[in-house]
């Protein structure tokens, strides 16, 4: 395993994932397998290679600044789970 | 209309073919509509290829092309059919992606694929299964249940696009909507027998399409004929200020490009795919079609990939890493699943996303924050945006000397549904033919080119950025001098 159980944890946490504990032993072995799948560009010659950032080198387009785009928070908040006078609830963050 | 819906024989005919019969008044908008409404609901379940069925906006939407064609405003697209991936936002109808985390969402607006195509007439029937989140070659991590080939159902009709490739497949509906990351268009075409062609990056917009891996992702179709393609992406593609990585270059006329002749093509042959990992008899389809070509007049001419074994490791790099990115706005908080009675903040995040994601979307986001995480990002992600590079240098070196790069699309035929689930490395392979374009940024089409024990084979061309017009002309060539883009499979004809 290239990976242990405490890298997969901390991982989990980091990506905001909460595995449960009969996910973990699969999980791990799978993320192992992938690491050691994509390890093998290591091998691979590419120091000297500017990295690629974008697949046709376009240049960013800016627009004017005008005002396209009228306020729909109460048409967009009909998804959410919970939402009070136009805003969204989370759990209790400031003691 | 005689002989009711189910058997009018309209869902043997191809989109074009349709396109004639609406505009010389052999059939209208609601007769069709109604005949592949009736065919879905009776095979839709068979196949699991729908999430949703829009059947009473699919009839409000014919009547009105049908009046609109009364009143000699009607385009060569009005009135006809198309399903939509559950990728692409519809507004006012549920948009899942294939996941839990999205099985509530009800979109606000349309993505601009769906603008158009509605825009040019036609008429939204459903939503097709998907893996979840466009992540999977199979269709099998879907939330809602794999999708079944409809060549044989206990195999599966790959993926990511598999429900759309199937419905096309099986003739419940003449043209499919897909997305493809690294295959997720032209893979399930191959393993279907449907046409599937995934557009350069940039030329068909990606707003409102639910964003998986972002410099990777493009929207294109799947049908039954390459001239169907060209028909639909005419009007799909072009710039669009909502995407401002969508291409401002010119659309040209797809349809009227497909005339062009394969006399003088030079068609390469990249060595590197007929190597060791390509079916036999795979390989001897692939070999059989490129004679096809070359009899017809194209120059086969060899060329060299030197990096393109390394596609799927960089892929398995990138689009994690994007993924992870992009996937982190699904939060229990704005919309989609939230679980129940959260703790504190954190213990919101983390379970309404370990309830919601499945387990390949998990190992995706997971691989994704290792390759970019403190003292990893250099040794992987860097590194696999430099081997990109090598490798999108390699194709440009390539058409330098060819104007399209043809070749096996996947491995095999398609595989039994649970047969490549345990090892994920397995299951990435299959995209070994398709990935290279999307790191490259490149258009590809996959046509049908032989049954082998029952199950379709695919081609594939590729060809330079914005090159649709002669990748598509290449397909349609092919298919004036075969047949096997027509052949159904039994349980569907």
């Amino acid at each position: 395993m290239s990976l242990t159980k405490d890298q997969v944890q901390h991982i989990a946490i980091l990506a905001r994932l909460r595995l449960e504990e009969s996910e973990f032993d699969d999980v791990v072995d799978k993320l192992s397998r992938i690491v050691d799948f994509v390890d093998q560009l290591q091998a691979a010659p590419a120091d000297d290679v500017l990295p690629m950032a974008h697949p046709l080198n376009m240049a960013q387009r800016l627009r004017t600044d005008e005002v396209t785009e009228t306020n729909g928070r109460d048409y967009f908040q009909e998804n959410a789970p919970l939402t009070e006078g136009g805003y969204y609830l989370v759990p209790k963050v400031i003691e | 209309m005689s002989g009711g819906a189910a058997d009018s024989g309209l869902h043997e005919r191809t989109l074009a073919d349709l396109a004639e019969g609406l505009a010389t008044g052999e059939f209208s908008s609601c007769e069709l509509t109604e005949a592949l409404l009736a065919r879905i609901d009776r095979h839709g379940t068979t196949l699991n290829a729908f999430i949703t069925v829009t059947a009473g906006q699919a009839l409000e939407q014919a009547a009105q092309a049908d009046k609109v064609r009364a009143s000699g405003d009607a385009g060569r697209l009005t009135g006809l059919p198309i399903v939509h991936k559950d990728i692409f936002c519809t507004e006012g109808v549920l948009t899942s992606c294939g996941s839990r985390i999205l099985d509530n969402f009800v979109s606000p607006y349309d993505a601009t694929v769906v603008e158009r195509l509605s825009a040019a007439g036609m008429i939204m029937l459903g939503k097709t299964n998907m893996d979840e989140f466009a992540m999977g070659s199979s269709t099998e991590s879907s939330y809602f249940g794999p999708v079944n080939n409809p060549w044989n159902t206990q195999r599966s009709p790959g993926g990511s696009s598999g429900g759309s490739a199937a419905a096309v497949a099986a003739r419940l509906v003449p043209a499919a909507t897909g997305t493809d990351t690294g295959g997720s268009i032209r893979q399930p075409a191959a393993l279907t027998g449907t046409t599937g062609i995934k557009p350069t990056y940039g030329r068909v917009s990606r707003y409102g399409m639910v964003a998986f891996a972002s410099s990777l992702d493009q929207a294109g179709v799947i049908t039954r004929s390459a001239e169907d393609a060209a028909m639909l992406l005419g009007v799909m593609a072009g710039c669009d200020s909502r995407d401002s990585t969508s291409a401002d270059h010119p659309v040209p006329d797809y349809v009227a490009a497909l005339a062009k002749p394969l006399k003088e093509l030079r068609v390469g042959i990249v060595r590197q795919h007929f190597d060791e990992g390509l079916d036999e008899k795979c390989a001897d389809a692939v070999r059989t079609a490129l004679r096809t070509l070359e009899e017809a007049g194209a120059k086969l001419v060899e060329v060299d990939l030197p990096n393109i074994d390394l596609s799927v490791p960089t892929y398995y790099v990138v689009a994690p890493a994007e993924c992870s990115s992009n996937l982190s706005r699904f939060d229990g908080v704005r919309f989609g699943h939230r679980a129940g009675d959260p703790q504190d903040l954190l213990d919101l995040y983390c379970r309404s996303r370990g309830e919601g994601f499945g387990a390949e979307v998990k190992r995706r986001i997971m691989t994704g924050t290792y390759v970019l995480s403190a003292g990893y990002y250099d040794a992987y992600y860097l590194k696999a945006q430099k081997v990109r590079q090598l490798i999108s240098q390699d194709f440009k070196d390539a058409f330098e000397s060819v104007d399209v790069i043809a070749g096996p699309t996947a491995p095999t035929t398609a595989f039994a549904i649970g047969e490549k689930t345990d090892d994920p490395i397995t299951m990435y392979l299959n995209d070994i033919y398709t990935i290279g374009a999307n790191l490259a940024g490149l258009p590809g089409i996959s046509v049908p080119c032989g049954l082998i024990d029952g199950m379709p084979a695919g081609l594939q061309l590729v060809g330079p950025h914005f090159g649709e017009g002669t990748i598509l002309a290449c397909a349609h060539q092919y298919q004036q001098l075969t047949d096997w883009h027509t052949r159904c499979p039994e349980d569907f004809a």
